[in-house]
């Protein structure tokens, strides 16, 4: 059993109303701006379930944008996040399904479009307390929480390039708390994610990058979350 | 310093000659991951967290985003200065506190989930009004949140505190359960009065149902929020003056949890039944949600 801290008890500090429908949309919506190379630009919530019913009385719109602007869960600038997007010229869109039937019902999709035309659709799910998955990335289904610190690769599914992460980390001497492979198809796009309790060395991205089946890297440092 | 389970915590209690809160902080320092001067600074910043919530309301009371709530906590705290009153200063101001909360949660505000957000308004209520009647030192607040953080501990461990689980008796019984625990120590009584508050405020509370209007942490939460809070101070009374309860602390956390699991699927956080499920909970419900 993970250890509950007076802090899991007395916490988290957070912009209400629900830890769920507001915390979790927050967090889910923040990883994803961390997965992205350059500023958001543009930014495309489908919400499904609970969190298409009871959206707007949580403030799961707001908390999601908000996210994506770069706010943690117990900023108050949440509840501005609409006149704050206008103001970065991020432009915002949502989705309101409600017939499509997701695994959990706190689920929703982030599309991104960032600056450069750099293009990314995650997949969350607020699974309770404010603690979240991201169970998808652009169509592959894929499963962490940000928590640890966290090295997302997508490559293309070919023999040798595990092993060649795990010697990149093993040179860097990076302890490794879970890794796991996802991938769609035999020979096509896959991604390799890798969680380690300490922090990633940045400059272990261009040592992965060598190997030519590396298509994109990205890295989440635990403490950003 | 571990514990796992109420008879644990008094054990360590009475082994070590500590109250409830050292042993909490104790326990972080040697199996978690903070120091002890990161432990203060982090519940200091908890305290500005919640005095701020009980206050900012009775200056600007705010329209909740469902409308359900807004302006309670005012009214309450306006009424209890009159000669009208019933409750008195100290249930007085803690009831209007916790309502205060409430209302800061659901108008997308800065609160403390203490266990949860639907049940963020008992403990500071309690805490906040018992400080500012008896002239406390922060100290004892800091001492109460932590006593309050180790029944919390043991209610998430061996029980459960959410409402989609177990009901608003897991969220507002929890809440109710640590303030009543956290008022016994800094209203210095031992550690076993205060698992007997503790005890007693949950028994209080035994089968309360989560039936949110509209599915909205509004209405009732906001007044079950301070039931909890009145709940709080009359175990705590009760304890204190030696009053006991048959059933010990561990055995009560259980059979709240098995109370919970046994509530039907409509009277847990699905906005089906109890309040929600009325011709007017309904009405209310489609008007918000569409």
């Amino acid at each position: 059993m993970k250890f509950l801290s007076i802090f899991d008890v007395i916490g988290p500090n957070m912009i209400g109303p629900s830890s769920s429908h507001t915390a979790g949309a927050v967090s889910m919506a923040l990883l994803a701006r961390k997965m992205c190379p350059s500023p958001v630009r543009r930014v495309t919530f489908t919400l499904y379930g609970s969190f298409a019913k009871t959206y707007h009385g949580h403030g799961t719109d707001r908390a999601l944008l908000g996210g994506i602007l770069g706010f943690s869960t117990d900023d108050p600038r949440i509840r501005d996040a609409f006149s704050i997007a206008k103001e970065r010229g991020v432009e915002y869109e949502y989705i309101i399904d409600e017939k499509t039937e997701t695994a959990h019902p706190n689920t929703a999709d982030i599309q991104i479009t960032c600056e450069g035309g750099y293009e990314l659709t995650v997949r969350g799910e607020s699974i309770g307390g404010g603690k979240i998955k991201i169970v998808r990335i652009n169509q592959i289904d894929v499963e962490f929480t940000g928590e640890y610190s966290t090295l997302i690769v997508r490559q293309t599914d070919h023999p040798g390039i595990v092993a060649h992460i795990t010697q990149c980390l093993s040179n860097e001497r990076v302890n490794i708390a879970f890794m796991r492979l996802f991938r769609e198809d035999k020979g096509a796009i896959a991604y390799t994610v890798v969680e380690s309790d300490e922090p990633i060395p940045e400059r272990i991205l261009d040592e992965i990058r060598e190997n030519k089946h590396v298509k994109e890297l990205m890295l989440i440092q635990a403490q950003e979350v | 310093m571990d514990f796992k389970s109420g008879k644990e915590l008094l054990e360590l209690c009475a082994r070590e000659q500590l109250p409830v809160s050292a042993v909490m902080k104790q326990r972080e320092i040697t199996c978690g991951s903070l120091s002890g001067e990161e432990i203060d600074k982090k519940l200091d910043t908890v305290l500005s967290i919640m005095r701020e919530a009980v206050h900012e309301p009775l200056r600007n009371p705010k329209k909740s985003i469902g409308g359900l709530i807004g302006g309670e906590a005012r009214k309450v705290a306006d009424f209890e200065k009159t000669s009208r009153s019933i409750c008195g200063p100290l249930v007085g101001r803690a009831i209007a506190y916790s309502m205060a909360v409430l209302e800061v949660n659901s108008s997308m505000g800065l609160i403390v989930a203490a266990p949860t957000a639907g049940s963020s308004g008992v403990l500071p209520g309690v805490l906040l009004a018992l400080q500012e009647e008896r002239e406390l030192a922060n100290e004892d607040m800091f001492k109460g949140l932590l006593h309050a953080s180790a029944i919390g501990y043991l209610l998430m461990r061996n029980a459960s505190v959410s409402g989609a689980e177990a009901g608003c008796q897991a969220e507002v019984g929890a809440a109710s359960a640590m303030a009543a625990g956290a008022v016994v120590e800094i209203m210095g009584g031992t550690p076993e009065m205060s698992l007997q508050a503790a005890s007693l405020a949950i028994s209080n509370l035994l089968g309360m149902v989560c039936d949110p209007i509209a599915g909205l942490v509004e209405s009732p939460c906001q007044s079950r929020n301070s039931v909890g809070a009145a709940n709080a101070l009359i175990c705590a009374e009760m304890a204190l003056s030696g009053v006991t309860h048959p059933i010990p602390f561990d055995e009560m956390a259980e059979a709240m949890y098995r109370v919970g699991l046994s509530l039907p699927f409509e009277l847990r956080e699905t906005a089906m039944g109890g309040c929600a499920g009325t011709p007017t909970g309904c009405a209310l419900g489609c008007k918000i949600c569409g």
